[in-house]
This record gives structure tokens, sequence and C-alpha cells, in this order.
């Protein structure tokens, strides 16, 4: 390590070649000044790191680069020293420089192969020329197939570069396969280039791969707002099916259905503390603590699915003690309903905000909800997947419920005619209990679900009403097939208006605006339920 | 019949005369606090957008979430005019770096030039132009819509609140140069004086006072006439008005721009007196409560929403001082027990109570009629009805 700066350019480089598990902390901790020399009693130098706790002195213990064991005294006692004593292996502009070049070049060899990804693309984005043999040696060795194409693309931008023009041609042929995102840009730098320097060739085969890139690059936009708009629209649906129950079936205008939604949340708030570190909380000044199961891995991860249903019962508890108390005086005066359920949710929003806080609390995903998968560019968050088949799913379950099950049949009964069912021996206050619990119920569901995309706090159900309300009229009260419809359509049309107009607020007035449009042509909704009664 | 027990020519212009009057002069000798005054001008805004509610919900059966909207339409486009008249005194004016007298966001989001929709509101006629036309336009485009289709009841509760809601969400981009997040605020002159004077703001007082009198005085006035006939028979059976040849659209939606009309006059007078206009004004949710106002005070009455008004933001300016942790709550559950115990607001206290005195005083030959006389109660009220 000594010598002219020239032979210690030369040497950094050359461990490049023979890559050692060492060699990238040790330059790492050269170029930020961690690596000392330690002029040992024989006179000669002896490069040190210094590692462990500082003690009173700031001194640490000193670990001798060249056997990794801590350095000794005259004693055999390990040596403490301090690092303002020591002088720092010098380093200047050009030495850091190659060490850069250097460790990125270690990168490629490293064990990870997302982090070799990294590094490949950091070296064809930065298209330098000189790493072109490096990359290509590795390529040669490489077998992942994900790192290979990275390294594919890589090369082709480097070359890209190149002073041949028949190696660019064939950079660009290779790019216009590839129609990867990320050398669009790069591309088109290139086209430019060709243009101005009048070189038809060049410029021609540009032009292909960039409209290549950009049919690729389309294609993705195209799918990935479908995917969007699903996920949206299942988030719309889950929501929305337990006010098609309540406000479809009962004809009950619920405002309070948003804290429901929050119910649910707060519940899988809690059983997430119950799994983990416990619970403290302070409601009205009483302060209360709950130990958690401490768990970790899976076993943590494992609160989600025990707050689905514990969030489908609590949130079917507190409405069925609404009904109780508010909602069945109400029957017979729906837009009374809508006041009296809006003064519900002030209290339940003030209720949430002392128990849990005015801020919005924390809700870890579990693993197997978090992280994407990425096909061909597109983009899906496990999550969204997620509510995509779980919406298929409560959606199924309800319909089960409501066509397949002795109580479903009383809930349509007494929907369709609560005198008549009466009539005919049906408990009707037990079965509208149940059609408003199980509404509810529901809602806390979406709650458990909600938690998982966005935040949950005590105005979380606010966020939804008005998009809810507004998808179970459009799909036609009292009817799910025309909920689901109407669901997937608005989320649909949201996302893509979004990507059209490249405004979420004006997309979403749009889609306000096309709603109001589309109830001139169908006033009841997609699914109109025929009765003979003028009123209805 | 609610009409027929409706109030006094002399009560009303006897409140009217206290309010214009006897308040400010009370106000300018030092007995009623500037603070009050101003307040109680707020409440009395908030009573014209109650009345507002009224006209639709309680007289004609239409439960309007969108009355919040038409408050703060006729809020923006008279502040649109007192943003205008801070000139020279705004903050880039003070230093210099406003050459075309443009409001200050605008400058803070890098205009330079004033939109051309801004320049006419130079003139305080056409803003007060504009505060009638714009939401009358805007009621009778979406009214026309509404009431053709024939949406009606709960449909047309949530069809107006996504349009509160859409329009909130539009009044909260920078890019509409209507102020953004943070709306018109800072204003400094009306009409050439100093907007924070104790005399303009008596002044702004009496005019609110005297436009909530003749409001009260129209209505009643418009009650009586066959069209106040119709417009109740739709409420109690829209159907029959239907079958008996009525076009109840058309009636139906000249309510429905007449009381946006009444509520942007409302919102007109509520902005210089509260000196600052946000789309926060305009959410569902504020609708809602001049819906609650409404059912607090007794609707389908004209002093209801006016007593409504002023009682629960009376209550609400105490509790959040008082309890500024419970407040929510406790105005939640008064609208709970008033929509469950009390259908008939404040306003229908002093009968029930009556009602209840007759039963101590002769207990055994009533008997039989009490119920009746519940009933006929409960008939008169227009709440039992409308279901």
């Amino acid at each position: 390590m000594a010598g002219s700066d020239a032979e210690k350019i030369r040497l950094i480089q050359s461990l490049a070649l023979e890559p050692d598990a060492d060699t990238p902390r040790l330059l790492d901790a050269w170029r930020e000044d961690a690596l000392y020399v330690f002029q040992g009693s024989a006179g000669h130098p002896i490069p040190v790191q210094l590692t462990g706790e500082k003690d009173e002195r700031d001194a640490q213990v000193a670990v001798v680069v060249e056997t990794g064991k801590a350095l000794n005294d005259a004693h055999g006692a390990p040596l403490r020293l301090v690092g303002s004593d020591l002088t720092a292996v010098e380093h200047d502009a050009k030495l850091r420089r190659t060490m850069k070049e250097v460790l990125d070049t270690l990168e490629l060899a490293a064990p990870d192969p997302k982090k070799r990804v990294d590094a490949v693309q950091a070296i064809g984005f930065a298209q330098n020329f000189e790493k072109l043999p490096a990359l290509q040696v590795r390529f040669s060795r490489e077998t992942n197939p994900e790192v290979r194409r990275a390294m594919e693309e890589a090369i082709a931008l480097i070359q890209l570069k190149a002073p041949d023009d028949v190696v660019k041609l064939q950079a660009l042929g290779e790019l216009r396969g590839l129609h990867t995102l990320a050398s669009f840009d790069f591309v088109r730098a290139a086209l430019r280039e060709a243009e101005a320097a009048k070189k038809t060739a060049v410029a021609k085969a540009a032009a292909v791969a960039l409209s290549a890139i950009e049919q690729h690059k389309s294609a993705v936009n195209f799918f990935g707002t479908i995917f969007r708009g699903l996920s949206l629209g299942s988030i719309l649906l889950v929501v929305a099916l337990g006010l098609a129950i309540t406000f479809g079936l009962m004809k009950v205008i619920n405002m309070a259905h948003g804290e429901m939604v929050a119910v649910g949340a707060y519940t899988t708030y809690l059983v997430q503390n119950l799994f983990g570190g416990g619970v403290a909380l302070s409601p009205l000044g009483f302060s209360l603590s709950i130990p958690g199961l401490q768990a970790t891995g899976w076993r943590y991860d494992a609160y989600f699915i025990v707050a689905l249903p514990l969030s489908f019962l609590s949130a079917a508890v507190v409405g069925i003690a609404l009904e109780r108390t508010v909602i069945r005086f109400l029957y017979r005066r729906p837009l009374e309903s809508l006041l009296a359920t809006w003064g519900v949710s002030l209290v339940l929003q003030q209720a949430f905000r002392l128990i849990f806080g005015a801020n919005n609390v924390q809700v870890y995903s579990p693993a197997f909800l978090s992280g994407n998968w990425t096909v061909n560019d597109i983009l899906f968050g496990w999550n969204r997947v997620f509510v995509i088949g779980f919406a298929g799913a409560v959606v199924f379950g309800t319909w089960l419920i409501l066509t397949r099950t002795p109580l479903g049949l009383l809930i349509r009964a007494v929907m369709q005619n609560r005198s008549m069912a009466s009539c005919m021996g049906v408990r009707t206050e037990r079965v509208n209990m149940l059609t408003f619990g199980l509404g509810s119920g529901l809602a806390g569901l979406a709650g458990a679900f909600l938690s998982q995309i966005g935040n949950v706090g005590p105005s979380l159900g606010q966020s939804y009403i008005v998009d809810c309300f507004m998808t179970v009229v459009v799909g036609g009260v009292g009817n799910l097939a025309g909920t689901v419809i109407s669901a997937f359509g608005i989320g649909l049309a949201d996302q893509s208006l979004q990507q059209i107009l490249l405004n979420p607020v004006l997309g979403k007035i749009l889609v306000l605006v096309c709603i109001i449009l589309f109830l001139q042509w169908r006033p009841a909704g997609i699914f109109v339920t025929r009765s003979r009664n003028l009123d209805e | 019949m609610i009409s027929r027990t409706k109030l006094g020519l002399p009560f009303i212009l006897g409140a009217g005369v206290l309010l214009a009057l006897v308040l400010p002069l009370l106000n300018a000798h030092g007995v009623v606090s500037d603070f009050t005054l101003n307040l109680w001008g707020k409440y009395l805004c908030y009573a014209l957008l109650a009345i507002s509610v009224d006209l639709l919900w309680g007289y004609t059966g239409l439960l309007s979430l969108g009355q919040a909207l038409f408050f703060s339409l006729g809020g923006y486009m008279i502040g649109m005019h007192l943003m205008l008249m801070i000139g020279d005194l705004g903050v880039y004016a003070q230093a210099g770096k406003n050459p075309h007298g443009l409001p200050d966001f605008m400058i803070f989001l890098g205009h330079t030039f004033l939109p051309s929709f801004w320049r006419p509101f130079y003139s305080f006629a056409f803003s007060v132009f504009m505060v009638l036309a714009l939401p009358g336009l805007l009621a009778s485009i979406f009214g026309y819509l509404a009431f053709r289709s024939r949406i009606k009841g709960v449909y047309f509760s949530i069809l107006t609140q996504a349009l509160t809601y859409g329009a909130a969400l539009m009044f909260f981009r920078n890019d509409l140069l209507m102020g953004g997040n943070n709306g018109f605020t800072d204003f400094k002159r009306i009409l050439g004086h100093p907007i924070l004077s104790t005399e303009t703001q008596r002044g702004l007082f009496v005019a609110t006072a005297v436009a909530l009198t003749f409001v009260v005085l129209g209505c009643r006035w418009l009650s009586g006439t066959k069209f106040g006939l119709v417009q109740r028979a739709i409420r109690d059976g829209e159907n029959r008005v239907l079958f008996s040849g009525y076009a109840s659209a058309h009636y139906k939606l000249f309510v429905f721009v007449l009381s946006s009309v009444i509520a942007a006059i409302g919102g007109a007078l509520y902005v210089p007196q509260v000196g600052i206009i946000n789309p926060s004004e305009m959410t569902p949710d504020k609708s809602l409560e001049a819906v609650v106002w409404v059912a607090v005070g007794g609707r389908g009455t004209l002093i209801g929403p006016v007593i409504g008004a002023v009682s629960v933001n009376a209550l609400k300016s105490w509790a959040t001082r008082a309890f500024p942790d419970l407040w929510l709550i406790i105005i939640g559950v008064l609208f709970i027990v008033v929509v469950l115990f009390l259908p008939g607001g404040i306003v229908s206290i002093p009968g029930r109570l009556a009602a209840f005195w007759s039963r101590f005083r002769k207990p055994e030959p009533e008997e039989q009629a009490l119920p009746e006389t519940a009933s006929r109660n409960a008939s008169a009220d227009p709440v039992s009805r409308t279901s």
C-alpha cells in the first residue's frame, strides 16, 4: 500500500479482478477515513481499524487489517487507541474515484442477485465505456436470468456510446428486443445525436427501438391502470357491500357506515398490538394497558388472520347496538335515519379520538401482504392482489348467505314487505337486528382491509362514505350484482380518467359528473327492482 | 296544517325591528359588545341557510345536502369583490410588487395578470348580481336534470351530497384561481369602508337582520298562496299532485332555485362578517349541520329554522369552549335525541307541554279523547307524514 499514486491506482484496480469478501469493507473504510496507520514498536507501520465500544477516552480496540485480530501491546493485552491520535490512511480525489469504480465492479459479484441487478443498472445508466470489459466477463459467467437481462440492457446502453456505428446498430436492435422502460431516455438521446450527425441508419434504428419501447410503455400503463382500477373497485365494493345491505335492503341511510368501517380497522390495530408489544390506551384520563403476546415472525403475521373475524364481530356488535337503540325507531322515516345516524357518526368519531388519539395509528401489513410481483414491468402489489381476491370471496359469501340460507330467506322476505312477513310469523324485529348486524359486520371486514392499504384514523370512514353511497345508488338499490358492477365501473373509470387527465382530483370530479349524468339515463341504477308500489 | 298556525305578522315585524334596530342601537351605546353583535350576525346568516333548507325539506319534502354549496358560492362571489378591493393594502402591494392589483394568493402562485373572469368583480353591483345568478344557475341546471328524471327522496339527498363533494374538491384546487385550500381572507374594505371597523360590522348586522326579516316575510307570503299549497301537497303525496295535473317538477325546480338563492344571500352576508371563506365551508358535512339546525328548531315552520340555527350555534360556541373534547359527542347525542323523541323540534315543545298539562287538568272524562288530541297534534306535524 505504498508507492506512487499511479501504482496505488493500479493496485486498487487489480483488486477488482480478484474479489475478496473483505475488499469492499476495507475500501469503504479507507474512503471514510476509518482506516488508520499505527506506528508499531518495530518502526514499521501497521494498518488498523478501530472497532468496538468507545470508552471514556474515546478509545477503541484496534484491529490489525491483515490478520483480523486485535492489536496487542507488549504485555499481550489488547491495545486501546484513540482515532484522533492516529493518522488516517491518505487518499485523494483520484484514488477515491478509483475505489468507487472498483466497488461498483465488485458489487457485480455480490452473492445477492438483487444487489447484482442494482449494480448492473448503475453501470448501464452511467454509460461508462471502461466498464464494458468487466461487465462482459461477468455476463459470460452469470446464470441468474434476471441479472442476465439487466446485463444485456446495460451492455447495450454502454454500446450506444460506442464510436462504431455497427456496434451502435447492434445495441439498438438489442434494446428494441428488450424494450425496457429505463432505456427510453437513452435511446431518445441516441436518436437526437444520430439525427444531429446525419447518420440515417442509426437514426432509423433508434426510432424503431424508441417506438418499440413506447408501445411497451403504453401497454404497461394500460394494464397497470386496469389493475389499479380493479383494486380500487374491489375496495369500493367491499366497503359498499355492507351499505348495499343496510341502505339497499333495509332503506336505512346509515351515515355511520364509515364509522363501522373504522371500528373494523381499529379492531385490526388492537389485535396487531396484542400479538406484538401490547396496547396502552388512555381514554378520558383513565389509562389502560394490556400486555401483548410478543410474537414475532409468522406468528406475528398471523394476527391478520385473527383480526378478520374479530373485526367483523366487533363492527356487527356495534351495529346491532345501534340498531336496537336508534334505528329500529326510524324504519318508517328514512330521511330521519340519515340525521340520527349522522349524530351517531359524530359521537363515534369523537370516541375514536378520545380512545386512540386524534392522529393516525400504524397498522403493519403482514409479510405475506407486503411486497410486489412484477410481471413484464407491471407492478402487482400483493395487498392489492389480495384486495381483489378478498372482495370476490366476500361477495360470494354474502350471496350465499342471502340466497342459500334460511336467514337469507327471512332477510329477503322482511325487506320486501315487513308487515306481510310479520303476519306470516317471522320475527321481524330479530331479522332487522341480524340484517343490520350483517351489514355492519361487512363494513368491519372492509375496515380490516383498508388498514392494510391506507391510514387508520378517526375520520377513516368519512373519506369513503360519499363514494359508497354513489356505488350503491348507481348499482340499483337492493341489488348485489348491481353493486358489484358499479363498484368496478366506478373504480375503472376513476383510474382511467386519472391516467388520461394526469390529475387525480379532476378525474374524481369527472366521475361524479358522469354518475349524475348516468342517473339521468337510468334513475334507478343499473338494475331496477320493479314493483307495483308507486312510491318505491 | 302548520301554515295556519304560522306566526302572526306583528311578531315577525317585532322580532325584525328588535334585531335590526334595537340590538345595533344597544351596541352603539356599549350595552351589547361588538363580539356578541358579530356572533349574532353570524347566527342570522346561518338562519338564512337554515330557512333555505327548511323551504326544501320542511315545505317540499326534498332533503337537499347541497345548501352549504350555495351558501359558500354566494360567499365566494362577494369574496372575489372583497379580494379585489384590498388593492394597495395587500402584502405584495405594500412591498411594491403588485403593479396589476392581483389578489395576493395569485402572485404567490406566480400569476402576473388578473384572469379575465375576475375583472368584472371590481364592480360591487356585478358581484351582488353574481351572488344571486351563479347559485341560481347551478341550481336550475342541477334541479332540471334531477327533477326531470324524477330523482327524489334519498336519491336526491345523495346526489346533492355528491354535487357538494365534487364542488368542494374543485375549490380545493389551486388552479381554479379561487384561492385553493386557504380560500379568501384578510379583507380590508367594503364599499369604501374599512371592513373591520365597528360601524361597518354594525351595518352588516343590520343588513343581515333586514334580509332575514324580508326572507321570512316572503316565505310566509309564499306559503299562503296557491303555490305554497301545491308545494306542501308535493311533500305529502307527490303522485296525487302529479295525477291532478300539476307539473310537480316545475314547482320543485322553482323552490330549489329560490332556496339556493336564499342560501347564497346568507353566504354573501356571512363572508364580510366572518372575514374568511374557504372550501371547508362547502363540504357535505356543513349541509348536514344546517339540516340538523332545522330539525332541532322544527321543520315545516318558519320560525323553527331561525330558532334552531341560533340555538344550536350558540350551544356549539359554548360547548367548544367549555368541553373542547366532548362537544362533538354533546352535539351528536342532541341530534339523536331530537330525531328520536322530538321530531317536531323546539317549536313543538309548547304544544306538547299543553297536551301534557291538559292530561293533568281534566283527568277522567278526557281519557278517551287524549290519544286523539295526540294524534291530531302529530298530524299537524309534517314530520309524521313524510315517510
